[in-house]
């Protein structure tokens, strides 16, 4: 009896095995513990994580801020070397090429937040629940945030509500500017009407946000009137005002304060690594921009890149508060409280101040990449300047014009002797002088003069060339024919 | 069928109407032990009648004719023919067969003889495991079997060793697929002295495993007990002491401060020594972190024996090796234990199974890469004395010209702290059932389960600034578990039909699933700072809010195979087999579910052949050929699924958030990597078989090669944080080669016995497709922020080194302006710098001018084995060279104040002083650009092992009731012959893309032995 049980071992055996050889089944199954990217959204806690990674790409906007102010009159490359960040260097001296690092980081990183944001947006259907308005209305102002970088660096884009999908590079045509401000319009237009003043959590998009985002793509198109009026009703309605000290605007303590009408978020909470800079939780600008070898109070170290002209400096006025706010002259900052320091490359003797390297922070490592500087995106003063430039230069009032602009001298000079009172293009020109002192170091100065035409004044702008950088050529390589390369590159 | 039924009763009747009957019965015994021999064949010749003998060796046949022929035939034993004259007992003593050629091998789902093997196979055996006394299993492959290179990543107890089949035929995995009687596992935590064989299936032999087989097989038996036979006792025991086999010439105090006088003289700055009397030799890291006699022992035993109906083995091994740098922080604990049983359950049932148990205790420094124990030693400065006047660890200073990743290597090893502890169980549970002579149904189960548990400890220590300051202490603890079983289910189908024509048929089915998980966590704020209380249940602190301290995995992937093969040959003489393979697996995508994998072996026996039937030189000839498609799929797990694994933080209300993202993008056309395996070989046997020779051709194509980020347009979102690009099937690597073994085997005189063996193994590496938009992959790094230095690209070795040319050194001025400018490398050149090649002739030095400067794949490697016995004397000797694998020194870090090798006191110091070492400076030079200059040749000579072991007379040990007494002694690793000016000419991290770069590799020991073994 026995024997005959154990006989039948193998022949159980075989059934089994034969059993699990028929049925293919056994090698179908679902990944352990994650999640298809293609089943998600079904709740608001989905829709959620998907906002926050949407969000997340706005920290790699570091690039587009350092890069921004290097391409401008407003300060050089700096760093170790004349090699130091090839990338930088070309676009500082106006040589840059299709081929640059930097150029292909920030087109990467843009396309991924519009990616993100069109992810959330593609499955915007899926459930319904209180609140999922605001969600889409954020995610819109996000995607419209990304789209405004690549067509102000690269000018026409390729455009998709969804995401893009492998092999679109090769279909989808860069769109012209005006479809892609369409898109931004619409986007912007929808959140400033969903959205309310006051985010559900520090750091999200308002009303407020979404207004001036749209304001300022209005005057980048010159659509005057439209800037004119939704910046006004901003003004006008928003909580926002100016910080009566300049001083400490750029500090900590006025993060997301008063004037903060958006502000890319960042911490020195988690460490970061050069292999993926786009995933440092912190302001990576802050520590490039610092100051090289730096020992002394207040600040910490950095690498001393973009640093502001000696020509810079001299532009402002001696009485404006803004300058040394605004510009850090090590020089005479070391003869005063005993500070030591190294110089870089093409060393002017002044450091972006706004944006370098603070003491006091949590130095996770690496400490140069992991600055918890938030970065003022949008400040009212910009708001308030915008709406200026929209009344002048769109023949509305230069009245009301001169009002939004004094409201930011009087601040900068903390009286009311040096207001304003020319018109027409003079008012043009000290408005966009304005912008100049007020957002000097904070990325917006290229962009400011190639819409107003006047690129030449940075040496070695080409006009026709140099308004709008060159797709990277990697990307033109993928299109397979499908992308031209912009005029001149 | 019906038709052989047919002749076996044709031949009945003419037995019948011929001759007289008789009812035949006998005993069938082995020669050395007398034992009865179960399963012997008896098959009354040229009838396919037969028997076969029972437990007892007992054998009955009925009705055989007078002046019929017994042929009595039993594998690995020597066939008997006898003639039946009458009906008494016929007693028959079998030998074992010496002759290798009816050694049996084993080639996955069943076995041949090696006479009739056709593919390319080699087999280590049991005796050569013994005398090389490896601690790792991998070891005794190196040298033994030609077409099988085995690196180490480092000489550290316990680290990793990396199998070679027939060269690198992947960016992805390389390693071997390993069976341990039949199931999947794993080499390295064998102990050697469980194994009885090594089956290396080198090309398309190997095809039945299908889409496992393309990096070879390599099968292992372990040992078991055999039936009716006595209990046997055997204990081996070891102890070795371990030293360095080389110490780097470093430059000493003195030295070195006139070194560095030099190099800031010649860029104007102020001596750093301005007196160097005094300093004398100052500090020599090296003696200060190397161990001199850091033991090693090793102790074994195993019990075999058997009963009638059952054999057993049971077995123990002990193994502690410390490490000769850091002996208390870096050593090896293997112990294992095992139990194999195999027995009948009824005579056309047998059962076998093999349980081990294994306990691997491994604690270990920093042996590898920038900022390990031997690159610290090697940079740091020999000024500096390795304790301050406290008696304290002194501090490197935090100087540019010293960087902030070199420590003093002391401090170092006395602040890590690590644990890693394995317990793994294996085995295997194996039932065949005979239901005819022909046919056998063999199923079994394999397993593995591991659970392993590791912790570090990062103390809070200031080494003055540099990148290893740790400001709060927190320990990592980690805990995962790998499990997989194998299920089989094959028949094997074995007959003859019209007397020469013989046919193996196998067909089966196996299904294979692995799983397991991880849990990681950190703790911050380890009580009193001390290692003794490193434990997250103490170590209370958490991470930043939002900064997760925990993380985790799990997988699950399966495989689900059918295959079958049949084998042919008419009368031994010309031999065919056809594999085929279909597997499903859980690693393709669902647009390339199902793989099939065929192939073909033949054989032609030519010494059995007529025309060499009495060829007093040739004693044996045969002729190999093999194709086949193989598959690799040892690839990424859910490459063809999109997960949401991407990194999604931002900062809301001043905390992180974590939120979801997509990860890397899916590839639903994921597949295996496909091989294509020719060989063509040729063995043969001469001279009264004392010289045996194998040889091979052959050529392996690997295609669909996984390249991974193929660089994708942004548009699609892939450089988000933690995204990436698809990974697809876009490469291919060719390595082609020829194999050559010898083995010379005589009795000189009755007492002096003399073996021989030596191999031989060529290789040409070439990547065959790169399909990505820009034809090429890089890896490996090299100095600090230098571009990746190692290329797979079409055309070229995989992992070849890309970097610029160097033409000697200019002597003068007019030199450098006569030569094209290197500025755009970073400096211009003066007088004394390297000078580069413009290998494009564009009249400029830039990165243009990058080119092949080597390869890591040696051209060659060769073993020679020697094994001589001389009364009751043994002596053998293992070497092993390699010729033509390239390695980057890269151990040095290229600062000013840094110590370096004394080749630099050849530098250049003026016109015709030096062509080959640069002049010193502190200045800007590019000199360390990645260049040949930092390319050395690192074949090597190995003598890796000699062993001369003494076994006690007979007579002596017999009436002490043993079977065997042997004393050896020998030394592992005795000496290496190279150029290379680094630790270990053999050594690399194994990576495709990236080996053969030498960060300061640990060295191998020199480790003297003294051991033992018993047997009763």
């Amino acid at each position: 009896m026995k024997i005959k049980a154990i006989k039948k071992i193998p022949v159980l055996v075989i059934l089994i095995l034969v059993y699990f050889s028929c049925t293919d089944d056994f090698v179908d199954r679902d990944p352990v513990y994650s999640i298809d990217s293609e089943n998600y959204f079904n709740s608001e806690d989905d829709f959620n994580n998907g906002l926050i990674a949407a969000y997340d790409l706005l920290q790699s906007t570091y690039i587009n801020n350092i890069m921004g102010e290097i391409a401008s009159d407003n300060t050089l490359c700096g760093g170790e070397s004349a090699t130091d960040v090839i990338g930088y260097q070309q676009i500082d001296d106006m040589i840059h090429t299709p081929v640059n690092d930097q150029l292909q980081n920030l087109w990467n990183w843009m396309f991924a937040g519009v990616n993100r944001a069109n992810y959330l947006l593609e499955f915007q259907n899926n459930v319904d629940f209180e609140g999922k308005d605001i969600i889409i209305a954020e995610a819109r102002f996000l995607r419209a945030y990304y789209y405004f970088e690549l067509v102000k660096w690269f000018g026409p884009v390729p455009l998709k509500e969804t995401r893009f999908q492998l092999g679109d590079e090769t279909t989808i045509p860069r769109s012209p500017v005006e479809d892609v401000y369409a898109l931004i319009e619409a986007d912007l237009i929808y959140a400033s009407n969903t959205l309310s003043y006051t985010a559900p959590q520090v750091g999200r998009a308002t009303k407020g946000s979404a207004q001036a985002l749209l304001g300022k793509a209005y005057v980048y198109q010159e659509k005057f009137s439209q800037a004119a009026i939704v910046l006004d009703n901003l003004i006008q309605n928003g909580p926002y005002d100016l910080v009566a000290d300049y001083d400490t605007l750029f500090e900590s303590q006025q993060e997301n304060g008063v004037e903060s009408v958006f502000e890319v978020q960042y911490t020195d909470a988690e460490g970061a690594g050069f292999g993926c800079l786009q995933c440092s939780e912190g302001n990576i600008a802050v520590g490039f921009n610092g100051i090289r070898n730096y020992n002394g109070p207040l600040f910490d170290s950095g690498f001393s890149f973009n640093v502001p002209t000696e020509e810079s400096y001299l532009e402002y006025d001696e009485d404006d508060l803004r300058r040394d706010v605004a510009i850090l002259n090590i020089e005479t900052w070391a003869a005063q409280t005993g500070a030591t320091y190294g110089t870089g490359y093409e060393h002017t003797g002044y450091y972006n101040r706004k944006y370098i390297a603070r003491q006091g922070d949590l130095n996770t490592g690496d400490q140069n990449l992991t600055n918890p500087n938030n970065y003022r995106a949008i400040r009212f003063a910009d708001v308030l300047l915008l709406a200026a430039e929209a009344y002048n230069r769109g023949g509305l009032s230069d009245v009301t014009a001169q009002q939004y602009l004094n409201r930011v001298r009087n601040r900068a000079f903390g009286d009311t002797d040096h207001e304003v009172s020319v018109t027409g293009t003079a008012l043009t020109t000290a408005i966009l002088n304005e912008r100049r002192l007020e957002l000097m170091g904070e990325g917006h100065r290229f962009f400011d003069l190639v819409r107003t035409g006047n690129g030449s004044v940075i040496p070695g702008f080409v006009e026709g060339k140099h308004e709008v950088f060159p797709i990277p050529l990697e990307e033109i390589q993928f299109s397979n024919g499908n992308w031209q390369q912009n005029p001149g590159y | 069928m019906y038709k052989k039924i047919l002749i076996l009763l044709l031949f009945s009747f003419s037995a019948i109407s011929y001759a007289q009957n008789v009812d035949v019965k006998g005993t069938i015994t082995e020669g050395s032990s007398g034992q009865p021999l179960p399963g012997v064949n008896i098959l009354i010749k040229n009838t396919s009648r037969g028997a076969t003998t029972d437990f007892d060796g007992i054998f009955a046949i009925n009705d055989v004719p007078i002046n019929s022929v017994l042929v009595i035939s039993y594998l690995g034993y020597v066939s008997q023919e006898i003639a039946v004259v009458n009906s008494d007992p016929i007693n028959i003593v079998l030998q074992e067969d010496t002759e290798t050629l009816n050694e049996v091998v084993v080639i996955g789902y069943g076995s041949q003889t090696k006479k009739e093997v056709t593919g390319a196979v080699s087999t280590v055996s049991s005796e050569t495991l013994s005398e090389l006394a490896p601690v790792k299993v991998e070891q005794a492959l190196q040298g033994t079997v030609s077409g099988v290179n085995v690196t180490t990543q480092s000489g550290a107890p316990g680290a990793g060793l990396d199998i070679r089949i027939r060269g690198i035929s992947t960016n992805g995995t390389n390693g071997p697929a390993v069976f341990i009687d039949g199931y999947q596992g794993d080499l390295s935590l064998l102990n050697p002295n469980d194994i009885e064989t090594i089956t290396v299936l080198k090309d398309a032999q190997a095809a039945i495993y299908g889409t496992i087989g393309a990096n070879g097989v390599i099968l292992i038996t372990t040992k078991t007990g055999s039936k009716n036979s006595k209990t046997k006792v055997a204990f081996n025991t070891y102890v070795g002491f371990q030293e360095t086999t080389r110490k780097l010439p470093l430059l000493n105090a003195t030295e070195y401060a006139l070194i560095l006088n030099e190099s800031y003289a010649a860029a104007g700055q102020n001596l750093p020594y301005p007196n160097v009397s005094g300093l004398g030799v100052g500090t020599d890291w090296q003696d200060e972190v190397f161990n001199a006699s850091v033991p090693i022992v090793n102790h074994d035993f195993s019990v075999s024996g058997g009963s009638e109906k059952l054999a057993y083995t049971i077995s123990g091994s002990h193994l502690y090796q410390q490490g000769i740098i850091a002996p208390k922080k870096t050593d090896f604990r293997r112990n294992t234990a095992r139990l194999s049983l195999r027995g009948d359950i009824s005579d056309k049932i047998k059962f076998s199974s093999n349980v081990i148990y294994t306990y691997l205790d491994r604690d270990s420094v920093n042996d590898f890469g920038l900022g390990s124990v031997l690159f610290n030693a090697l940079n740091a400065p020999p000024t500096l004395s390795a304790y301050d006047q406290n008696g304290d660890f002194s501090l490197v200073p935090n100087t540019a010209g010293l960087g902030i990743e070199i420590i003093n290597p002391l401090a170092q090893i006395e602040n890590t702290f690590n644990d890693f502890d394995l317990r793994k169980l294996n085995g295997s549970f194996s039932v065949d059932y005979q239901p005819t002579d022909q046919l056998t149904f063999t199923s079994r189960i394999g397993f593995n389960t591991t659970e392993q548990k590791g912790k570090s400890f990062a103390k809070i220590v200031d080494y003055g600034g540099k990148v290893f300051d740790v400001t709060r202490s927190s320990v990592s603890q980690n805990s995962e578990n790998f499990n997989d079983y194998t299920l089989d289910l094959f028949a094997n189908y074995k007959d003859t039909f019209f007397e020469d024509h013989n046919v193996t048929a196998t067909l089966g089915t196996t299904i294979y699933k692995t799983f397991g998980s991880g849990l990681f966590a950190t703790g911050y704020d380890v009580p009193n700072n001390d290692w003794a209380y490193a434990d997250i249940s103490l170590a209370t602190g958490t991470g930043a809010d939002g900064v997760r301290d925990v993380s985790s995995y799990a997988f699950d992937e399966r495989r689900m195979s059918v295959f079958g093969r049949l084998q042919y040959d008419y009368k031994g003489k010309y031999l065919l087999s056809a594999m085929l393979r279909r597997d499903m697996s859980t690693k393709f995508g669902p647009n390339n579910r199902v793989a099939y994998f065929p192939s073909a072996t033949a054989g032609w026996v030519v010494s059995d052949e007529e025309f060499l039937n009495d060829s007093s030189l040739i004693n044996f000839l045969k002729l190999r050929v093999s194709y086949g498609v193989l598959g690799n799929d040892q690839i990424p797990n859910n490459g063809y699924v999109g997960q949401l694994n991407g990194e999604a933080t931002y900062v809301f209300d001043g905390i992180l958030t974590n939120g979801v993202a997509i990860g890397q993008l899916p590839n639903p056309d994921l597949q295996w990597e496909e091989a294509k395996k020719f060989d063509v070989g040729l063995d043969f046997r001469i001279l009264d078989n004392k010289i045996d020779v194998t040889t091979d051709y052959f050529i392996n194509k690997r295609d669909n090669l996984l390249i991974s980020n193929i660089p994708v347009s942004g548009i699609a979102g892939v450089y988000a944080p933690g995204g990436s690009s698809p990974t697809i099937n876009a490469g291919g690597v060719e390595n082609r080669g020829f194999e050559f073994a010898i083995n010379y085997k005589d009795d000189l005189s009755e007492n002096l016995k003399l073996s021989v063996s030596y191999n031989l193994t060529t290789l040409t590496n070439e990547v065959t497709e790169v399909n990505n938009s820009t034809g090429f992959i890089e890896g490996g790094t090299f100095g600090v922020g230098q571009p990746a230095i190692s290329r797979m690209e079409v055309g070229q070795p995989i992992g070849y080194f890309y970097g610029y040319k160097t033409d000697g050194i200019f002597q003068n001025q007019a030199e450098v302006d006569a030569h094209p400018s290197q500025l755009p490398l970073g400096a211009n050149a003066s007088p004394g710098d390297l000078r580069y090649v413009d290998v494009n002739n564009d009249g400029v030095i830039d990165t243009d001018d990058r080119t092949n400067l080597g390869d890591p794949i040696p051209d060659v490697t060769m073993g020679l084995n020697l094994t001589l016995n001389w009364k009751n004397l043994d002596f053998t000797a293992y070497a092993f060279a390699s010729i033509g694998n390239d390695m980057v020194r890269n151990y040095e870090r290229t600062l000013t104040d840094v110590n370096q090798l004394n080749y630099v006191l050849d530098r250049w110091t003026g016109e015709g002083t030096s062509n080959t070492v640069p002049r010193v400076t502190t200045a800007a030079t590019t000199n360390n650009v990645f260049s040949d200059y930092f390319v050395e040749d690192a074949s090597y000579l190995r003598l890796q092992n000699v062993q001369l072991g003494y076994n006690l007379p007979a007579d002596v040990i017999e009436s002490m009731g043993f079977t065997k007494v042997r004393l050896y002694c020998g030394v592992n690793n005795l000496v290496t012959l190279t150029k290379y000016r680094g630790y270990d000419p053999g050594a690399t991290s194994g990576a495709p893309i990236g080996g053969g770069i030498d960060f300061g590799f640990y060295p191998i020991p020199r480790t003297y032995l003294f051991g033992l073994n018993l047997n009763f």
